[in-house]
């Protein structure tokens, strides 16, 4: 191979490479700089550098609380996606092709309708005067609303409903790869069906378990668009924490910061869940 | 009553009956071939024998016992499938041992039952491997262990070597036939290979269009097949189609000479390619040669002649005995030909 022709890929793959850099990876960069900067009591950004946003991040208990309300969020949300999710997938990959072609679009539904919209459409059930409130009250099961909207139950229910497709599809996916003679084999090696899917198929389908957890877990600790809409101003979490503080407080340095160490948390539990993976499933599932 | 009787056995989905009445019985430590094309209806009788499918008639019997309704984990029976089916996140030994686990066989009992089941395929060093890690010869004995070390009444074979290379696969077929023949087990293997019905079978159970059309031992079958199904199905067959005449059987304007035959009227004249042979006189039909092909330790021939292209077989001694557009002779011994009845065709019930 020439010279020439063993370049050609790197060249091909320049524009793609330019623009992220361009539009991805010099914004992160700007961000992480402005975020070692101090906030001057006048409004204005400091020239000298300073971790002093960061030790404020670690040391008050207002930031400590909200990284601590955001990563309870995630994990209660990926969780509760594993529960509906992973028999949601298994019971999809079983139904007839027309009746799996109309439950994929029932899913993915949620998918294809705007963030704010759905988000809204939450707000409407989730209210005093929501429709879950009206029926329940109506039925006589309560006599006063339950309180939905602006508390964790709220925004958990809401995430869950828009991040479920992705736990479905990362579990669907490593059904599509599991042999179904390996459930018959163990049913006729004498199990019955609770132990076949307890011990034959949840163990293959793990690794779309944990990969669908990992991009659930990522976009509920970065979610905005539902925590703003249904927590609330009461109910912060570290993305409207960073909206408030470039937007209303102007504070950029310390939404830089906080910006900044969300990411950082986000990464390091993706790639420390990832080499788990790695690890444990290369030799049976590589 | 035989070890493991089959009675009627019917299956449809939707108006396409896949297994029409099939009855069959199986003897204790019996191997027995299910061979036919595909879409024969072979497979869909493995799987109500193994419980997969429910029969919608018909009667299976297990040593006197009535299993036709028996769920398939009660069922007991060892199958080994086409694809082997082993379950990936488990080891080697896990993979053998988890029979024995649904069966709650303590946990000693359990690792000298696998460690021999191991020894029995050879694959004694290879108890702590993945499936992934293994070869595919490798992965079949391991199929073989997990089905044998429940020690079933019934071994089932989904084309358990229909993932080999042609090489291992007649390895794996004298392997098979082997430790059958020293565990006594009766046996049932679905396949669309002759070669390897042939090979492994006590009896083989032709099958076409979801019916049985024979059932023999491998050589009977081959020296005696009932009809042109059976004749072109397993090994080759110059098949004519004519009626039995005053003094032979008549194919057109050509008299072909037979044995003594009971059969009347139209019928099939079955004469297998390796029966014929050149001649210079004395020629039945003549004809000139179509093609050639050199077979390892045959040649064989495509003849045009008045009655039909015909395929013969010769074992090669040297040189081949005719070149491509030759005029030759042929001709064969009245005995080795066979006059059959026409195949009916099946009445779809």
């Amino acid at each position: 191979m020439s010279r020439a022709s063993f370049a050609l890929p790197y060249w091909l793959s320049a524009p793609g490479a330019i623009a992220i850099l361009a539009l991805v990876g010099l914004p992160l960069a700007m961000t992480f700089a402005l975020s070692l900067h101090p906030f001057l009591p006048d409004g204005s950004v400091g020239g000298k550098l300073t971790l002093s946003n960061y030790e404020q991040i670690v040391s008050d208990g207002y930031y400590l609380a909200i990284f601590a309300r955001t990563f309870a969020l995630a994990t209660l949300v990926t969780l509760v996606c594993v529960v509906v999710g992973v028999p949601e997938a298994y019971v999809l990959s079983r139904l007839s092709s027309r009746w799996r072609a109309v439950s994929i679009v029932v899913v993915l539904g949620p998918l294809l309708v705007s963030v704010v919209v759905r988000t809204l459409g939450w707000a409407i059930l989730l209210g005093n005067e929501g429709a879950i409130n009206s029926s329940l009250i109506a039925l006589g099961v309560i006599d006063a609303p339950l309180r939905l909207m602006f508390t964790f139950t709220g925004v958990v229910v809401a995430l869950v409903h828009v991040l479920l497709p992705y736990m479905v599809l990362a579990v669907w996916a490593s059904l599509q790869k599991l042999d179904p003679a390996t459930e018959q084999a163990a049913d006729a090696l004498g199990a019955g069906h609770f132990t076949v899917l307890r011990r034959i198929v949840l163990p293959q389908v793990i690794p779309g378990i944990l990969a669908g957890a990992l991009i659930v877990f990522a976009l509920a600790a970065s979610a905005f668009a539902t925590p703003a809409i249904i927590g609330g101003r009461r109910l912060k979490v570290v993305p409207t924490t960073i909206f408030d503080q470039f937007l209303n407080e102007l504070n950029w340095p310390m939404g830089a910061a906080l910006a900044a160490t969300l990411m950082a948390l986000v990464l390091s539990i993706t790639m420390i869940v990832n080499a788990f993976v790695e690890r444990r499933y290369k030799q049976v599932f590589a | 009553m035989a070890f493991l009787e089959i009675t009627g056995l019917s299956k449809a989905y939707d108006a396409t009956t896949v297994v029409d009445s099939l009855s069959l019985s199986v003897g204790k430590g019996e191997f027995v071939c299910l061979l036919g094309p595909s879409g024969c209806g072979k497979t869909t009788t493995l799987q109500m024998l193994a419980g997969f499918v429910a029969p919608d008639r018909g009667r299976i019997e297990l040593d006197g016992r009535d299993i036709t309704r028996l769920r398939s984990n009660q069922r007991g029976l060892g199958i080994v499938f086409q694809s082997y089916a082993l379950f990936p996140h488990m080891t080697v030994a896990q993979n053998v041992a988890f029979g024995l686990e649904m069966r709650n066989v303590a946990f000693g009992e359990r690792c000298t039952r696998v460690a021999d089941a191991l020894e029995l395929v050879h694959l004694g060093a290879f108890a702590k491997r993945y499936p992934k890690e293994l070869s595919g010869g490798q992965r079949q004995r391991v199929a073989m262990a997990r089905a044998l070390v429940i020690q079933p009444p019934v071994l089932l074979l989904d084309e358990p070597m229909g993932a080999l290379d042609a090489k291992l696969r007649e390895d794996m077929q004298f392997e098979l036939r082997a430790l059958q023949n020293r565990l006594q087990i009766t046996t049932l293997m679905v396949t669309h290979d002759q070669a390897e019905a042939m090979t492994l079978a006590d009896r083989v159970v032709l099958m076409n269009k979801g019916r049985i059309e024979q059932v023999d031992q491998p050589f009977d079958m081959y020296s005696r097949p009932n009809g042109r199904f059976s004749s072109t199905f397993l090994g080759k067959a110059n098949v004519f189609d004519g009626r039995v005449g005053a003094g032979g059987f008549v194919v057109g304007d050509t008299t072909l000479p037979m044995g003594p035959s009971d059969v009347t009227g139209d019928a099939d004249y079955i004469v297998r390619p390796e029966k014929v042979e050149f001649c210079d006189h004395d020629a039945l039909v003549r004809g000139h040669v179509l093609a050639r092909a050199f077979q390892g330790n045959h040649w064989l021939f495509q003849i045009k002649t008045p009655i039909g292209t015909m395929q013969i077989t010769q074992v090669n001694h040297g040189l081949p005995l005719a070149n491509n557009g030759d005029e030759v002779g042929l001709r064969w011994a009245p005995a080795s030909a066979l006059v059959v009845n026409k195949e009916v065709l099946h009445e779809q019930s």
